[in-house]
């Protein structure tokens, strides 16, 4: 930065010139419709994706049943499994043996076991046990099933067996659970919140990433370079625009998050705006670190993919935080989507406010400020 | 092209009387001289024209000028602030126009102007662009995308927006390649309109019949200035004696008279020849075996520009290989 000593307009020109840059970059960024388009259009998609992809009430699961007895009850409970849509009976097994086969090559994520005898145990009210066997290893697809077995199963007996229950407050039978691989499971709310993170991070890197080196590569940046504008107020000029771009994106997100996935906003909505609004500017600057480090558009490119790769990995987002190693905590915590999603979670789902999570908030800002620090030092106004 | 001409408004041109004074500049890239201990002076509102060929450092002097590039030694002033240290107030007062169109081509001919004029913390931006558009004679078309423009009318903007800022300095690189006759005669006109009014000019150009438009020129080749001065100082500077040949096969006189000693430079323009060397009675030696050729005719005439910078540049060349 060269001092303002040094330009005949003072600091009441700074204003004028980041204004000049804003609005430039404002009129570049309507012109390019496609551009424009991909904006309002990618979050949405990438939900809708994402979302459905991850969906928390998975549908046709592979499921097998293993018959320990021929009977009217078993059978009962083998039809009303096929006919929800939870469930997709892929084979009826006999032997014990054949559960693990199926469990581990993956043709089966659940085997419902009707134990010997469990007929005859329900007639007696006996409470016997229907046994199920899940592979947890994708947790959020086991859970909701596992909870929808058991009112399956009453609504089967009740409906088609004409099985009375003597006490209606003591369950007719009991489901032993047993999830294989990852007995500890993890929240299915988690994935909108994360996904908002992600999908700003991807979309608000890549705006900035390019708006230096398109400069360039266009040969305007000798003409910009001759002007009296200082890097500073290049920077915040282009990156202005896309905070207003970067919530539209985040109000999309939580509206159709809402709407579609049913997540909540149990927290301050200000608080929201205010920790999504302040990681908008932060990844937008980092955005900007790359262009100006980057000597083409390609370069730039790839340096936004390479810094969204860990986001994704280490922030917690993809694998729980707290199950990473160390170092990889450690790079976790140098990441804003971390942090970010952290907040969002807290917000969305437990009702946190901005103040109760002043770390997290604090890593962000020092993130951005560190991001605009490199960035402007980088920015060469010469061009040696 | 309207004749409004883009200058209507005079200027209060606030410069010292040398508004360029640079000494010794050099500048490397990857370690070849790219300029090469340049000094040069240009009065106050003077047309300075920059002459030479295809990557002789003309674009690299003058980026030095204007804070573009930082020169590897040499130091001087840019309408009295130093090249140096004073880049900023430099930007703020010279109105640079690169060799490539270089304003927003996804930007309207409005849009630009008034970029322009808000970088610059001109009041009235809106008004400002107004006023340019009206000068350009470019009402009506201000919506207009800035890279739908034709050569000439590109050309004519970017002159609009080095302007608008009132500079007191305009440093062109090439302002004209490309460009057709008409549109560059309008655009001389509208240099020499500017120039009257204090404005100050440094234009680099490949056309000979521009840089005799200029007060003065300057010659580079091979990063090193070679000639300054009037077009006749630089003409005399290189004390050349030139023939004209004229007759039905001149080219093959010239195969045959490109090894005689005396003559330094041979040049064909058309069906005649241009014959000149630095020592009037050794060139009269070397061309008097061929005088009494039958279908020629020799006649004794003035060394054009373009014979002196031709020659300007084989001796650079000889000097250089």
């Amino acid at each position: 930065m060269t001092g303002t000593a040094a330009n005949g307009n003072g600091n009441n020109g700074s204003f004028g010139r980041f204004w000049a840059m804003t609005v430039k970059e404002f009129i570049q960024m309507t012109r390019d419709r496609i551009t424009l388009a991909t904006m309002v259009m990618l979050p949405i998609m990438q939900l809708f994706l994402f979302g459905f992809a991850i969906n928390t009430t998975p549908h046709n699961l592979p499921t097998a049943v293993l018959m320990r007895e021929n009977t009217d009850v078993g059978r009962s409970i083998l039809a009303a499994l096929e006919n929800t849509d939870f469930f997709r009976i892929e084979t009826v097994i006999t032997r014990a043996e054949d559960m693990d086969e199926l469990l581990q090559s993956g043709r089966a994520l659940f085997v419902v076991e009707i134990p010997e005898g469990f007929e005859r145990s329900l007639r007696r009210g006996e409470t016997p046990s229907l046994l199920v066997a899940a592979d947890a290893t994708d947790p959020v697809a086991s859970s909701s099933a596992l909870s929808a077995l058991s009112g399956i199963v009453t609504t089967a007996l009740a409906n088609d067996r004409q099985i009375e229950f003597s006490e209606p407050t003591k369950p007719a039978f009991s489901i032993v659970q047993h999830r294989r691989y990852n007995p500890a499971g993890s929240s299915t709310l988690n994935i909108v919140p994360g996904l908002l993170g992600t999908i700003l991070t991807m979309t608000l890197l890549i705006f900035t990433a390019l708006s230096v080196t398109r400069e360039v590569e266009r040969g305007t940046m000798e003409n910009l370079l001759s002007m009296p504008i200082r890097p500073l107020e290049i920077m915040l000029g282009k990156i202005a625009p896309y905070v207003l771009i970067g919530l539209v994106q985040a109000l999309l997100i939580i509206a159709a998050g809402f709407l579609v996935f049913r997540v909540p906003i149990l927290g301050d909505p200000a608080s929201l705006t205010a920790a999504t609004a302040l990681f908008v500017v932060t990844n937008l600057s980092i955005g900007y670190t790359f262009s100006t480090i980057a000597a083409n558009q390609l370069q730039a490119m790839q340096m936004a993919m390479m810094f969204f790769l860990p986001n994704i990995l280490l922030s917690g987002f993809m694998f729980p935080f707290a199950g990473m190693p160390n170092w990889a905590q450690w790079i976790g915590e140098a990441l804003p989507l971390t942090h970010y999603i952290r907040i969002v979670r807290a917000v969305m789902l437990k009702g946190a406010n901005i103040e109760t999570l002043a770390y997290d908030t604090a890593a962000l800002a020092a993130l951005m400020a560190i991001a605009m620090l490199i960035a402007v030092r980088r920015f060469r106004r010469t061009l040696d | 092209m309207t004749e409004t001409g883009i200058a209507a408004e005079p200027y209060r041109i606030d410069a010292p009387e040398t508004v360029i004074d640079v000494h010794h500049l050099t500048k490397s890239f990857g370690g070849r001289k790219v300029v090469d201990d340049v000094s040069m002076s240009v009065k106050k509102g003077r047309i300075h024209g920059f002459l030479g060929p295809n990557g002789s450092g003309k674009t690299t002097t003058i980026r030095m000028l204007c804070g573009l590039l930082t020169p590897d030694s040499g130091d001087g002033t840019c309408l009295g602030f130093d090249i140096l240290t004073e880049s900023d107030r430099i930007r703020r007062r010279v109105g640079y126009m690169t060799q490539k169109f270089s304003l927003y081509q996804d930007l309207s001919i409005r849009e630009n102007l008034e970029f322009v004029a808000r970088v610059y913390g001109l009041p009235d931006p809106r008004g400002k662009a107004s006023a340019a558009i009206e000068r350009l004679g470019l009402k009506g078309r201000e919506k207009q995308l800035a890279g739908e423009l034709s050569g000439g009318w590109k050309q004519r903007l970017a002159l609009g927006a080095c302007i608008l800022p009132e500079p007191a300095l305009l440093l062109l690189d090439e302002p004209t390649a490309g460009v057709d006759p008409k549109a560059r005669r309008d655009f001389w006109n509208e240099i020499h309109a500017l120039a009257a009014e204090g404005l100050s000019v440094l234009v680099s150009t490949h056309y000979m019949d521009e840089a005799e438009r200029c007060h003065e020129i300057a010659y580079i080749a091979y990063g090193k200035l070679l000639a300054e001065g009037t077009v006749d100082e630089v003409i005399a500077g290189t004390g050349l004696v030139t023939w004209t040949v004229s007759g039905p096969d001149v080219h093959r006189l010239q195969t045959e008279l490109e090894t005689v000693p005396g003559i330094d430079m041979i040049a064909p323009f058309g069906t005649s020849l241009h014959v000149a060397g630095r020592d009037a009675d050794a060139l009269e030696k070397a061309i008097a075996p061929y005088r009494d050729r039958p279908g020629l005719r020799w006649e004794k005439g003035e060394a054009t520009l373009e014979d002196a910078f031709i020659d300007l540049m084989r001796r650079s060349e000889d000097n250089f290989q």
